[in-house]
């Protein structure tokens, strides 16, 4: 893989979707006004948990605060990069214009997966990260040079597993050519992602660590904010992240070999 | 001598079909247990294609033109057979083998649809490896050679369908391939638009020896794009030879109108031994068989008194349409 090749084209990326969105003013402030109130409204609605007796699972508010800026910086990523391009792989398969990009001597995944970025999104990113700095401080966090790598590691692997769960599903559409319903299934159970995975049952804690992993994608980065981290813990979303990875990789190849291309 | 650049071999394609009972009963059914049937699309095909050959593909809606197409530039596997494209296995997509090819569809379309049309230029440009100087180049050669200059600075959704699929043969063709697929690349233009993608075509054949294979519904693209054509039905192909001794085998006669000065000399042209396929006072329409206008044209002009005649082809539609309805053509 021509790595200068590949970093020319994403430029190329960055700067034609961006055109496209500009093309749209409204649409994009209409869209960043929604993303500060969707902040202030799930900030309101967790400290509403929190009125009673101060502690959810364990967390303080100041604590499970951190959960929603990872929750924020994941909800900006899907919406910068994977809801634009990964519900487009559906309309791809279904209209056929999956074609060009198969044509085209570049990876596919990677074309299907950065074309396009939404910028409203940044805006979600920056008010996480806002939101975390803010955390750090009310919550005395030392920032040490293992406390920065651990959370990039952990956040990090918290983007590939949701990259890769929603990159499978899109996948099964050259199959079932309509999974719309199950993408909205997946980013309904993200909302949980809002919350520290202790707040909820053990059956439910099972339920959010095996069969979707929202426990890695906010928790485990949470923790090693809060420094309750166990490295055991770390390593294992490392390799769920990896396995995801690999799979979502391993399936789109072997679900092209099914395409069968939309009749003209 | 010129080399293959497509060889195909015994090729097959199925597909697996779902089908529906109607009604409600039929719609249940069909959601708990779906009845699957394999469709065989393509059916046992061979061919070749000679480098910098200009090739029709005919056949009715459903025919298999565009599967074949689709396999030709590696979209779609083969169920069974063989496929080397150029030297390579077009399923397997290698870099160079896509570097060489491009796919134009007349009814899709890859430009982005919110900027001009030279923003995926560049795009194509960078995915395609070519340098801004390159590319600006071949962006200036090409858009001379489709006539086509201030459009590439209007966003796509603002152009008409004409500059637009204009636009995406630029889109298509600035990496230079040598293999060109187009699918109905005429579909919903307007006459003039038509002819003028057609003399682009073979332009670009000419100047750069591109080997093109072509399905169109319109007999003009096929009739002055391509000498020798690839019938297919329902799967197989029924003739594959050159387009003119096609049509002559189909339409063996042509129908000539002869205004004769009299009456009288009407009937004389009438008794004279020609098929007659109708006369009206001093008309008369003539069958004559192809290989021997010439020589009767001289007889009646020689014999009779003639104040005018036409001499009318079959329309080619209606001569082309016979092959999508039949199975062989043994010429």
């Amino acid at each position: 893989m021509n790595l200068r090749k590949y970093l020319k084209v994403y430029k190329k990326f960055l700067y034609t979707s961006l055109a496209s969105e500009l093309e749209y003013k409204t649409n994009i402030l209409i869209d960043l006004i929604t993303a500060i109130l969707s902040l202030i409204g799930s900030i309101f609605l967790l400290s509403i948990f929190f009125q009673n007796n101060g502690y959810i699972g364990g967390w303080k508010f100041e604590q499970a605060l951190i959960v929603q800026g990872i929750y924020t910086i994941l909800n900006g990523i899907t919406n910068t990069w994977f809801n634009p391009n990964l519900t487009e792989i559906v309309k791809h398969i279904r209209e056929g214009t999956l074609d060009f990009v198969l044509l085209k001597p570049i990876d596919s995944q990677f074309f299907i997966s950065l074309k396009k970025i939404n910028p409203s999104g940044f805006l979600e990113i920056m008010l996480g990260f806002f939101l975390l700095f803010f955390c750090i401080k009310i919550n005395q966090i030392n920032l040490s040079l293992s406390f920065l790598s651990l959370s990039f590691i952990t956040i990090s692997c918290s983007i590939c597993i949701l990259y890769s769960i929603w990159f499978f599903i899109s996948t099964t559409t050259i199959w079932f050519v309509k999974t719309w319903n199950a993408i909205e299934v997946l980013r309904s159970f993200l909302y949980i992602g809002r919350f520290p995975l202790n707040s909820f049952s053990f059956s439910l804690r099972v339920f959010f660590s095996i069969f979707i992993p929202i426990a890695f994608i906010t928790t485990i980065p949470s923790e090693v904010f809060l420094g309750l981290s166990q490295l055991w813990k770390i390593l294992l979303e490392v390799i769920v992240a990896s396995v995801f990875l690999i799979t979502s990789r391993k399936f789109w190849l072997f679900a092209l070999k099914f395409y069968s291309s939309a009749s003209s | 001598m010129v080399q293959n650049i497509i060889d195909v071999r015994n090729l097959s394609k199925s597909f697996d079909i779902s089908s529906k009972e109607p009604g409600l009963k039929g719609t249940i059914k069909h959601f708990f247990k779906r009845q699957t049937k394999s469709l065989k699309v393509i059916k046992d095909i061979s061919f070749e294609i000679k480098e910098g050959e200009i090739v029709g593909f005919l056949g009715a809606n459903g025919a298999g033109k565009t599967t074949i197409l689709k396999m030709l530039c590696g979209l779609i596997y083969p169920s069974e057979g063989s496929i080397l494209v150029s030297g390579y296995l077009p399923f397997r997509r290698k870099e160079n083998f896509l570097k060489n090819i491009t796919l134009i569809m007349g009814q899709k379309q890859q430009l982005i649809w919110d900027l001009p049309p030279i923003e995926s230029f560049y795009l194509n440009a960078s995915i395609y490896d070519l340098d801004k100087f390159e590319a600006k180049k071949r962006i200036k050669k090409l858009s001379e050679m489709l006539e086509i200059d201030e459009e590439l600075f209007i966003p796509v959704r603002k152009l008409s369908l004409g500059q637009r699929m204009k636009s995406e043969l630029l889109a298509a063709l600035m990496h230079e391939p040598n293999i060109l697929f187009l699918d109905e690349p005429t579909l919903g233009l307007d006459i003039n638009a038509q002819r003028n993608l057609r003399k682009f075509l073979q332009k670009y054949n000419n100047e750069t020896n591109a080997t093109i294979c072509l399905t169109s519904h319109y007999m003009k693209d096929i009739t002055s794009l391509c000498k020798r054509v690839i019938c297919v039905h329902e799967g197989a192909i029924s003739y594959d030879g050159k387009l003119d001794l096609l049509l002559k085998k189909l339409s063996p006669v042509k129908e000539i109108l002869i205004v004769c000065r009299s009456e009288e000399d009407a009937i004389k042209l009438e008794n004279s031994g020609f098929t007659v396929k109708n006369k009206i006072k001093n008309e008369i329409t003539l069958k004559i068989e192809n290989n021997s206008i010439t020589s009767s044209l001289k007889t009646i002009l020689n014999n009779f008194d003639i104040e005018d005649l036409f001499i009318n082809e079959p329309p080619i539609d209606e001569v082309i349409g016979k092959v999508l309805i039949k199975k062989d053509y043994d010429i």
